[in-house]
């Protein structure tokens, strides 16, 4: 196992969040875990990249007890975590400040291609569109060759369209990286989309109702029986009948 | 961003009638100024011509540049003074929840105290020297400055933060790295109100304990002879001078914005 929950629970004074959450991801998988906002899904996430202590049970990633931010774990968020003070370039290499200036260059450079941003070096995010902003803050996390992602509804901001191309987009990067993705929305069509499994959380305080395999190869055919048959059963399992 | 519209039918903000404008205006000022010295046939209150002689007589002396130089050496040394101590201050206030809590009340009680009511206390702190008035235009300008600094660091979203600890940044370094460049906008506002403030304090500060400065000349001119053509001189030199140096840091403002 790559990351290993292990009993955790958290509390917010005398509010329960997080109950019991047991669950192992593998090396490289892409794991979703959905649930209604309020869920604890995020704290979870949080206390992966160790940002928050679990009152009980513990994360461990590669046998090692979280207990700090790491570099070897990225955490992604919605795009406004990009400092507008740098341009595409200084965001994307602000975590190699240790590198040599050369090396640094490449890395960056190498990373600008793989989101497609070449010719956007120079740009201020200011200058560039919601998605692109998300694209500077994936290739700010990856630049630093982590072995984990951490994506806190990373989409949620962008307009449909834009998210549908992000989530290929995140794929194509993922397949390309082989990392390990742990991915955290309330966009259950989405996580079918994306995840080899989705962990279905209940309503706060959050404990695993199921974990779903999505046994659908990619690219996924959005109106193939198998993903909706998928979809439909997460929706039952949150308690919403899909209807509108 | 302005819309295009406004710049292609009447462009206002960057033709000569910017300029025009306020010249204009000034002229009628200056105009009703002479009549009603004029009409009211004031002998205490100058005309704009014996103010412009006066200050043509105190240039001449050189006395006027002097006075402008010194006036600008002590506004400066007292901002820069309450820069250096009152940025690191309202940085520890804005990171340190706790030590904002415990020095908060005693700056916003003494916020409210105008420098006049120090004048006292300076001089007995620093006699009749130089340092009364500076210190003066530093404690007019160094409670603005931390309370810039302090907002401007409890204000940096709490994701900068994360993701530069995240990239694994130490206390220090992300001080310089993340909290630095994201309070600079907000200080620069705050440097520029304080600055306001100092140079508004100058007359004030020169009041006391001096005998040259823009201050000094509009209270002696007044003391000495009821000068009153070198007081309304020295106004409208203060004046002049706040109206440039505004002007400046605004430039440096916007510069910064861009970059």
């Amino acid at each position: 196992m790559k990351v290993q929950f292990a009993d955790v629970s958290m509390r917010f004074g005398a509010m329960e969040v997080l109950q019991h959450v047991t669950i192992g991801v593998e090396e490289g998988e892409f794991l979703c875990i959905v649930g209604p906002s309020g869920c604890g899904k995020s704290t979870l996430l949080n206390i992966a990249g160790g940002f928050l202590a679990p009152v009980a049970g513990s994360v461990t990633i590669d046998g090692e007890t979280v207990t700090a931010p790491d570099r070897r774990r990225i955490f992604v968020f919605q795009e406004r975590g990009v400092f507008p003070w740098l341009t595409v370039e200084g965001n994307i290499g602000f975590g190699l400040f240790d590198m040599p200036e050369e090396a640094r260059r490449q890395r960056v450079a190498q990373y600008i291609q793989l989101v497609g941003l070449d010719g956007f070096e120079k740009a201020y995010p200011r200058e560039l569109s919601g998605g692109m902003k998300q694209r500077v803050e994936v290739a700010r996390a990856l630049a630093v060759n982590p072995d984990v992602l951490f994506l806190d509804e990373p989409f949620g901001a962008l307009d449909s369209i834009t998210r549908l191309q992000m989530r290929s987009e995140l794929l194509r990067i993922w397949r390309a990286e082989r990392k390990t993705v742990l991915f955290v929305t309330h966009d259950i069509e989405e996580s079918v989309q994306l995840a080899d499994r989705v962990v279905v959380m209940s309503a706060r305080p959050g404990r695993i109702r199921r974990v779903v395999d999505i046994d659908i190869a990619h690219p996924r055919d959005l109106s193939s029986t198998r993903y909706i048959e998928l979809r439909d059963l997460i929706f039952g399992e949150i308690g919403l009948a899909h209807q509108v | 961003m302005r819309s295009p519209i406004q710049h292609s039918t009447f462009n206002i903000e960057h033709s000569t009638f910017r300029f025009v404008l306020p010249l204009i205006t000034s002229a009628i000022i200056l105009a009703i100024w002479a009549i009603a010295v004029k009409l009211s046939g004031t002998k205490i209150f100058p005309s704009p011509a014996a103010v412009a002689k006066a200050i043509a007589s105190l240039s001449e002396k050189s006395l006027l540049w002097r006075y402008i130089g010194d006036s600008l050496a002590r506004v400066f040394a007292g901002y820069l003074a309450a820069i250096a101590v009152g940025i690191p201050i309202g940085f520890l206030m804005g990171w340190h929840a706790p030590l904002a809590r415990a020095i908060n009340p005693l700056i916003q009680m003494l916020r409210p105290i105008s420098p006049l009511a120090w004048m006292p206390v300076a001089v007995i702190w620093f006699g009749v020297s130089n340092a009364a008035p500076i210190f003066l235009i530093f404690l007019a300008s160094l409670f603005p400055i931390i309370v810039a600094a302090m907002n401007g660091v409890r204000n940096v979203p709490p994701m900068y933060l994360q993701a530069g600890r995240n990239f694994g940044l130490s206390t220090r370094q992300l001080m310089i790295r993340v909290v630095a460049p994201a309070v600079l906008p907000r200080i620069i506002v705050g440097l520029r109100l304080a600055f306001g403030i100092a140079w508004v304090v100058l007359v004030a500060a020169e009041m006391i304990a001096v005998d040259s400065g823009l201050g000094y000349l509009i209270i002696d001119a007044r003391n000495a002879g009821k000068r009153y053509d070198l007081v309304v001189a020295g106004m409208l030199m203060i004046g002049v001078i706040g109206l440039l140096l505004d002007t400046g840091i605004r430039r440096v403002e916007e510069w910064i914005g861009k970059n």
